[in-house]
């Protein structure tokens, strides 16, 4: 089992620009959304980490951007890890998908393209999981909807 | 909508027939729709599709307090709804940093073995019935109404309970409480061996579940496959063991693990783990220490800024609850990530290829509720 | 005088006006011997549709069981196919993604159909009132409902209670003016 501060050596040997925030329940690390995808292949095929069990993969709208977090374990060692992905554009959100390296993740980043709107490119089958084509996100925190929601 | 080639090796023959199962159907357990393509008798390849009942419980949790939520969660995964009700209350309590009492810690594990029991008596029932062994489903509910009655007495309901709350419990437990639930040991000790007596020797049954819907580990842990059907195919991923709370580390119990990954290992899985959950009973129930049934909280629960992330083992997998919190006394985003969700998505690798009777049989053993995996 | 069924005391039924007044008051309802002989043998073996959502099902499932047996009123095996069914048993919330598939068994079940709502998913919404963008508030949006049966989830007592009232309605109906009820007349 590896602490926060090998686990931030290693990650910085991957990819250089990585922010480690401090204060937090768990190992958390701040990467740019281009370096997602090589990151956890990374942390996969590694064999000290071996990240090999993706949690989840859900994502955050806080209100000046978008944050996709990905919770990591590994069966070997029970390590855990969370990745986040800072989104600055609202209009557009863009990502690339880590499907090829967890199967998994098809799955959950639709449900993420569901509800939040935010596209992972290279993904096998990008479509709606829950509901109907033409309805909004409704977990964006500017999501209103007058018919259908009763507010209290 | 779904006419395009959605993979590179799925290609659309003309023979291929293209059928409904659900979204109303016995077998599926809720409202589930398969999309399978068969070839004859043959399972090509099927495609789920979700959705139905989809209610927006992460939604509506931004706008409720935490002890509101904890009735949401209830009505997610119904069948351990006791179990999904204490992951929310430990994220509040470890957030807050309040220490709970022993004895809601042992209430709290004894409660949670009950709720195992009862919720794999039904899968029993169930999965017996699927494969046309009606009398299962008789056997099954008949016991399962001792722990109904159990819960009945203490809590008032016998399905979703919200007995949990942050901080404790909401009312002591009756004083009939022991007595009745090492009266339901003794009882059920005598009628696991006739469950095994009716279907698990039955040669018929065997024959349907051996060998049907091989899981390999590798593939397990590329799809996030936990519980009892991940220990199935020799993945030792008990939450119990790997990060126990409650009062799960003061007692000795195993963890089942078959290596054959099939149908019937998934199934002997579950029928050791009633086994393996009346031992924790039995060494939990005397020794239950005195004391209050709820720490001191404030009437309002404001969590400090910040995330909090804890996994518990609900009957069928690994629940995590992910909380970002703002200060205010409703949080900001709740995720749950259900053990439903990822057991789903490896069906269309455990059933291509073979008939349909097998794949009934997969999805009863792979122990879906559905309204866990639309949240 | 009431309508009754045997083994239950005729005061021992809640809201027993609407029905009498109903059976007073609306259109040609007078019970000859062809009626009575139909609705004894429709009120008495109505057999329901596979239909469950979500928790309440499970009640449902429990109601069959051996300790509260309903195949002793009647329902003696749950039908999968619309087509042979006489009552839906909507059990559990009903999402807009899930409204025209509801519709369609609806309109596949061949007529007298009945429809119970149980649960208060299906009565009105339940806990998913306020603040769900997805919920239909109440399964009568989308059919008539006979029965409404209340609670999350109500107890297998309750569910037989209900189909008890909807023999009750049964028996009240004539073939002169069958399923249809003629509210001016009531109020």
């Amino acid at each position: 089992m590896l602490n926060k501060q090998e686990l931030s050596e290693i990650i910085l040997k991957m990819v250089p620009e990585a922010t480690f925030p401090e204060g937090t329940q768990l190992t958390e690390v701040i990467v740019p959304a281009e370096k997602i995808l090589a990151l956890a292949e990374g942390l996969k095929n590694n064999k000290e980490t071996a990240f090999d069990y993706l949690i989840s993969l859900t994502a955050v709208d806080f209100t000046t951007n978008m944050t996709v977090v990905y919770h990591l374990d590994s069966t070997q060692f029970r390590h855990l890890i969370v990745l986040k992905v800072v989104l600055t554009d609202r209009e557009n959100p863009l990502v690339d998908s880590v499907s090829p390296v967890w199967a998994t993740a098809e799955f959950h980043e639709r449900e993420v393209f569901d509800l939040f709107g935010i596209r992972f490119n290279n993904h096998p089958n990008l479509k709606r999981l829950f509901l109907e084509d033409d309805y909004g996100f409704p977990l964006r925190k500017d999501f209103r909807d007058e018919i259908n929601i009763i507010e209290r | 909508m779904s006419e395009e080639i959605i993979k590179d090796v799925i290609v659309r023959e003309n023979e291929d027939y293209i059928i409904n199962m659900g979204p109303q159907h016995p077998s599926t357990h809720g409202v589930l729709r398969f999309e399978v393509c068969l070839k004859g008798e043959t399972v090509k390849y099927l495609i789920p599709h979700i959705g139905y009942i989809h209610r927006g419980i992460e939604k509506m949790s931004e706008a409720i307090t935490y002890q509101q939520v904890i009735h949401l969660t209830d009505r997610m995964d119904y069948l351990s709804a006791h179990i999904n009700n204490e992951a929310v209350c430990m994220v509040v309590e470890e957030a807050m940093q309040v220490e709970v009492p022993e004895r809601v810690k042992y209430i709290r594990t004894i409660l949670d073995e009950l709720n195992r029991i009862a919720s794999h008596q039904l899968w029993w029932c169930a999965f017996g019935m699927d494969l046309g062994a009606l009398t299962a489903f008789f056997y099954g509910l008949r016991d399962r109404e001792q722990i109904l009655d159990i819960f009945e007495e203490s809590f008032g309901s016998r399905l979703l309970h919200s007995f949990n709350t942050p901080g404790g419990l909401m009312h002591d437990v009756h004083p009939n409480f022991q007595k009745r639930t090492k009266e339901f040991i003794t009882y059920f000790r005598k009628k696991l061996p006739e469950y095994d007596q009716l279907l698990t020797g039955n040669i018929i049954f065997q024959e349907r579940a051996k060998g049907v819907g091989y899981m390999s580990r590798e593939k397990a842990i590329a799809y996030g496959v936990t519980g009892p059907s991940g220990r199935g195919s020799n993945l030792a991923c008990d939450i119990r063991k790997i990060a126990p709370y409650g009062a799960y580390d003061k007692v000795q119990f195993d963890e089942i693990l078959m290596t054959e990954g099939d149908t019937f290992a998934r199934y002997q899985v579950r029928m050791a783990e009633m086994w393996e959950s009346l031992k924790i009973i039995e060494q939990l129930i005397d020794n239950i220490p005195e004391g209050d049934f709820t720490a001191k909280m404030k009437p309002i629960i404001k969590l400090p800024v910040g995330e909090y992330f804890k996994r518990v083992e609900t009957a069928r997998g690994e629940l995590a609850v992910y909380v970002v919190s703002d200060g205010n006394k409703s949080p900001y985003r709740v995720k749950f990530r259900s053990p439903n969700f990822s057991n789903l998505f490896v069906m269309n690798e455990l059933a291509a290829g073979g008939k349909i009777a097998d794949l009934v049989a997969i999805s009863g053993s792979l122990d879906l509720v559905i309204p866990d995996i639309d949240r | 005088m009431g309508i009754g069924i045997k083994s239950m005391e005729y005061e021992d039924f809640g809201d027993n006006e609407s029905l009498e007044l109903l059976k007073k008051t609306g259109g040609n309802v007078f019970l000859s011997s062809i009626d009575s002989l139909l609705n004894w043998g429709r009120s008495n073996s109505i057999w329901p549709l596979t239909f469950a959502t979500s928790c309440c099902g499970i009640e449902m499932m429990a109601a069959g069981a051996s300790r509260h047996d309903f195949a002793r009123f009647g329902i003696e095996v749950y039908r999968a196919s619309p087509r042979q069914a006489d009552v839906i048993v909507v059990a559990g919330t009903i999402v807009h993604k899930m409204v025209p598939v509801l519709k369609r068994l609806y309109d596949q079940m061949p007529d007298p159909k009945y429809v119970i709502a149980m649960g208060a998913c299906a009565v009105s919404g339940g806990p998913f009132f306020y603040n769900s963008y997805s919920v239909v508030r109440g399964v009568d949006h989308v059919i008539p409902v006979d029965v409404y049966i209340p609670g999350c989830p109500p107890r297998p007592e309750a569910l037989l209670y209900g189909v008890m009232q909807l023999q009750r309605k049964i028996k009240g109906e004539s073939i002169s003016s069958p399923t249809e009820t003629d509210t001016d007349k009531l109020l």
